[in-house]
C-alpha cells in the first residue's frame, strides 16, 4: 500500500512525456567514521549560499565525526521536491523550511520532534512567536534560524524628486506619490507583484485573511476580503503604477526594475535586502527607504510573519539524527546567526544575535522595527497549500478576466475541498 | 506425427489452448526465456503502476492521506473507495476544469500537427530540389530539433517576454500593439502554438524528405510529358506516394502534441498560464504542481487522456486501412 506514492508518479509518468527527477543523495554514512547529513539550503545560491557554506566549514572543523553535505535547492520548488523525497530515498537530514511549511509537514508525518535535543537550546533569547510558529501540539519540530516580513521599499532619490522626502503610510497616499513620481521623473511609481503572499498586507489592511482558523470559516470572499483585493485593483489602475505583470518571470523583473531605479516603491521582504544593494539605483545604501506597508482603511498595516526554521527528517537513523540536531543547534546559535545576518542582510530570530554591528547594518535595524507589525500564520497544516488557489484567481481578477467577488467565491469553493470542516 | 486418418470418426481437432501453449512452450522454450525479463519488467514498470494507477481513480487519495512510513512515524492509508465519483465529476464538468482544458487542447493539437505537417511538407519539398548549398539549409533547418528543448523553450520565453522581450521591443519600435505572449491567455496560447512549431517542424521536414527521396523521378517526367501542371503533380504524385510516411508521422505528431508536456509547462512555468494548460500539464499540477497532491484526480485525468489516445489511434488505424484498400481499387 505504501508504494502508492511511486506507482500514481509511474502511472502520471507514462501519461506524461518528461518529469524532471530529483537527484538521489541520501545521507548514507558508515556507522564508524565520520556521518555525514545532507542540508536542502533554500537561501538565494548566489548571495546567501556562500556564507552558509562558511559557517558549514567551521562546523565540521569543530564537529570532526559530522560531515554536510550541502545542496542549495530553490525556495520555490523546495516544499514539492522535500515532499516528494520524503519517504522514499534521497531526502534530506536537514531542510531550511518556510515556516508555513512546519504544520502541514508534522501532519504529513516528515519530521522529527526536537525537543530536549541539542538543537533547541535556549528558546528565552528567540522571538516567542516564531517559537511557537515552530511547535505543533507542544512539541517543537524548527528552530527559527532566520525571520521576515513585508515592507514598503522605496527609493529616496525617485521621491525626492518626485517632492516628497516620507513613504505613503495609506494606500491613497501610495497612490499619490505614485503619480508624482511618474510625472516628475521617468521611472514608475509603484509596481504590484500580482501574488498571493503579496496580497496578505492588503487583507491585514482590512482586518481579515483567506480563513479564521480559530472560528473555523473561510473568510476569503467577505465583505472585508473583497474591499482589500478591490483595493489592491485600484492601485493598478492608479496613474503611475506599473502595468501588471502576470507571467512567470514576475517576480525577476519587478526586483529587476526596482534594483535599476526603473520603479520608486515596491512591497518585498529582507530577503532581497543584499541584491538590492547590489543594483545600479543603491550603489549609496542610504537611498533604499524601509517602511511598513500603506495602512488599509482600518489605519493599522499588517504583512505576514515570514522565516524559516531547520527542520530535522523522521526518516534518518539515530546516528544521523544526532548529528542533524548538534548542525540545527550550531547554525542556529547567537554567534552562526550575527554572522549570517552580518553577511547576508537576513534577520536574526535571537536577540543575543542583535549585537551592535548588526544594529548598525543598513536595512536591519529598520526591517526589525516592521516586526512589530507581523502577523503569524495559524497552525494550519492546509495554511500554505492555501496560497496557490488564491494566486491564481487573483491574477485573474487583476487581469479583468473575473469580477473581484467572484473570483474570491471561487477561491473560497476549492478552499471548501482543503478545510471540509470549516464553514463558508 | 500422429494425424487422424482422413474421414474417420476422429477428424482432426484444432488443438486447445492449453495444449497449443504447451506446443509451442515446447517448440519455442527459448523464446520464451529470452522475453521472460522483458515480460517481467514491463509487468513491473507499466502493467502494476497502469493497475494501480486505475485503481487509484475511484478513490480519493491524495498526499495527505496515502499511508507512509518516515522513520518511526507510520502513517496508515486513510483514503477511501469513492466509485465513479471522479469520472462523474469531471465528465459532467463538476471540476470546472476539465472542458475548458479538453477543447483547448484539442484545437491545440489540431492546429499545431497542421502546421508542423504543411511547414515541414513545404520544407522539405523545397530541402528535396537540386540547389546550391543544400547540406548547409538541412543543417540549420534541423538546428531546432538538436537544440535541447528547454534551452529552446527558454530562449522563446526571452524573446516573448511582455517587457522588454525582443519580440515585443520589435513591434513596439514600429509602432504596433505589444500582446502579452505569456500573460494573456489568447497571446499565451498562440506564444505555445507558435513554440511548439518551432519544435516540432524539424521531425516532419525529416521524415517526408526521406519520403520525397523514395519518389522516383520517373514519374514526375512522365507526368509533365503528359502536361500535368505543378499542382496536379503534387497532388497526384507527390502526395500519393508520401501516404505511408504521413500516416505514420501524422500518428506520432498527433499523439506526441497531445501529451506535448514541455513547450507549455516551461514556457509558463510551473504556476502560471492556467488556461493555457492542456489536459496533460494540468493533471501534471493536480498530481505534483499543488499542496496537497491529487492523486486521485490526476490518475483520473491521465486514464481520460490514455483511453481518448487509444481510441483516436485505432479509428486513425482504420481509417488509413480503409483508405489504402481504396487506393487499390
Amino acid at each position: 500500500m505504501r508504494r502508492g506514492i511511486a506507482a500514481t508518479a509511474l502511472v502520471a509518468a507514462l501519461a506524461l512525456a518528461a518529469t524532471a527527477c530529483g537527484g538521489d543523495d541520501s545521507g548514507s554514512g558508515k556507522s564508524d567514521g565520520p556521518v555525514t547529513i545532507t542540508w536542502w539550503d533554500t537561501s538565494n545560491a548566489t548571495n546567501e549560499a556562500p556564507n552558509y557554506k562558511a559557517l558549514i566549514a567551521k562546523f565540521e572543523k569543530a564537529n570532526p565525526t559530522v560531515k554536510v553535505k550541502y545542496v542549495n535547492v530553490p525556495f520555490d520548488t523546495a516544499q514539492n521536491k522535500f515532499t516528494t523525497a520524503a519517504g522514499s530515498k534521497g531526502a534530506p537530514d536537514v531542510l531550511r523550511s518556510d515556516v508555513g511549511w512546519t504544520p502541514g509537514f508534522v501532519k504529513s508525518g516528515f519530521l522529527a520532534p526536537l525537543d530536549g535535543s541539542p538543537a533547541v537550546t535556549d528558546t528565552s533569547a528567540i522571538d516567542q512567536t516564531l517559537v511557537k510558529q515552530a511547535q505543533v501540539d507542544g512539541k517543537t519540530y524548527g528552530v527559527p534560524l532566520v525571520t521576515d516580513t513585508l515592507g514598503l521599499l522605496w527609493n529616496k532619490d525617485l521621491l525626492k524628486k518626485a517632492g516628497f522626502d516620507k513613504a505613503p503610510t495609506t494606500l491613497d497616499e501610495l497612490k499619490a506619490v505614485s503619480k508624482a513620481v511618474a510625472d516628475k521623473t521617468d521611472a514608475d511609481g509603484f509596481w504590484l507583484h500580482a501574488d498571493a503572499y503579496y496580497l496578505m498586507p492588503y487583507l491585514y489592511g482590512e482586518g481579515t485573511d483567506m480563513v479564521d482558523a480559530a472560528a473555523k470559516k473561510i473568510t476569503i470572499n467577505d465583505a472585508a476580503a473583497v474591499k482589500a483585493v478591490t483595493e489592491a485593483k485600484s492601485l493598478l489602475s492608479a496613474p503611475g503604477v506599473h502595468k501588471l505583470d502576470a507571467t512567470a518571470n514576475k517576480y525577476a523583473n519587478m526586483q529587476d526594475a526596482f534594483n535599476n531605479g526603473k520603479v520608486a516603491m515596491i512591497v518585498q521582504g529582507p530577503w532581497e535586502l543584499t541584491n538590492i544593494y547590489k543594483g545600479k539605483a543603491f550603489t549609496d545604501k542610504a537611498n533604499l527607504g524601509i517602511s511598513a506597508v500603506p495602512a488599509g482603511s482600518t489605519g493599522t498595516a499588517g504583512a505576514p510573519l515570514g522565516g524559516h526554521n531547520l527542520v530535522a527528517y523522521a526518516g534518518q537513523d539515530a546516528a544521523h539524527l544526532k548529528a542533524s540536531e548538534k548542525f540545527i543547534g550550531y547554525m542556529t546559535s547567537a554567534a552562526s546567526q550575527t554572522e549570517i545576518t552580518t553577511k547576508n542582510g537576513t534577520l536574526p530570530t535571537r536577540t543575543d544575535a542583535v549585537t551592535p554591528a548588526v544594529k548598525a547594518l543598513p536595512g536591519v535595524s529598520e526591517f526589525q522595527a516592521l516586526l512589530a507589525n507581523g502577523k503569524a500564520r495559524p497552525a494550519l497544516p492546509e495554511y500554505s497549500s492555501l496560497y496557490a488557489d488564491l494566486a491564481t484567481n487573483y491574477v485573474k481578477i487583476l487581469q479583468g478576466k473575473d469580477s473581484v467577488q467572484s473570483g474570491l467565491d471561487a477561491t473560497a469553493k476549492s478552499y471548501k475541498k482543503l478545510v471540509p470542516t470549516f464553514s463558508d | 506425427m500422429t494425424v487422424a486418418a482422413e474421414g474417420g470418426a476422429a477428424r482432426v481437432r484444432p488443438p486447445g489452448p492449453i495444449s497449443r501453449i504447451k506446443q509451442s512452450y515446447n517448440k519455442h522454450w527459448y523464446a520464451w526465456a529470452m522475453v521472460a525479463p522483458v515480460v517481467l519488467v514491463l509487468i513491473v514498470l507499466v502493467l502494476v503502476p497502469l493497475v494501480r494507477g486505475i485503481y487509484l481513480t475511484f478513490t480519493d487519495a491524495t498526499s495527505d492521506n496515502v499511508g507512509r512510513t518516515i522513520g518511526v512515524n507510520h502513517i496508515p492509508d486513510t483514503f477511501k473507495w469513492v466509485g465513479f465519483d471522479h469520472y462523474q465529476e469531471i465528465l459532467s464538468g463538476g471540476d470546472g476544469q476539465f472542458w475548458p482544458h479538453f477543447v483547448w487542447t484539442i484545437v491545440w493539437t489540431v492546429v499545431c500537427v497542421t502546421l508542423h505537417y504543411s511547414i515541414g511538407l513545404s520544407l522539405a519539398m523545397m530541402l528535396n530540389r537540386k540547389l546550391r548549398g543544400r547540406t548547409f539549409y538541412r543543417v540549420v533547418l534541423i538546428l531546432p530539433w538538436a537544440v535541447p528543448t528547454f534551452v529552446t523553450v527558454f530562449s522563446w520565453r526571452l524573446i516573448l517576454a511582455d517587457d522588454g522581450g525582443i519580440l515585443n521591443s520589435a513591434l513596439g519600435a514600429l509602432h504596433l500593439p505589444e500582446p502579452g505572449w505569456l500573460s494573456d491567455t489568447f497571446w499565451q496560447r498562440v506564444a505555445a502554438i507558435g513554440v511548439n512549431t518551432w519544435v516540432g517542424v524539424p521531425f516532419m521536414m525529416l521524415s517526408l524528405l526521406g519520403g520525397l527521396q523514395s519518389v522516383p523521378a520517373e514519374l514526375y517526367e512522365a507526368a509533365e510529358m503528359d502536361g500535368a501542371t505543378p499542382w496536379q503533380r503534387f497532388r497526384h504524385i507527390t502526395l500519393p506516394s508520401l501516404r505511408s510516411v504521413s500516416s505514420t508521422v501524422i500518428l506520432l505528431g498527433t499523439i506526441w502534441t497531445f501529451n506535448q508536456f514541455v513547450v507549455i509547462f516551461l514556457l509558463f512555468g510551473a504556476t502560471g498560464g492556467e488556461d493555457a494548460q492542456i489536459l496533460i500539464t494540468w493533471a501534471y499540477r493536480l498530481g505534483f504542481g499543488q499542496m496537497p497532491r491529487d492523486y486521485a484526480g490526476s490518475a483520473t485525468y491521465g486514464v481520460l487522456v490514455l483511453s481518448m489516445l487509444l481510441v483516436f489511434a485505432t479509428f486513425y488505424r482504420r481509417w488509413q486501412a480503409r483508405g489504402e484498400q481504396g487506393g487499390l481499387r
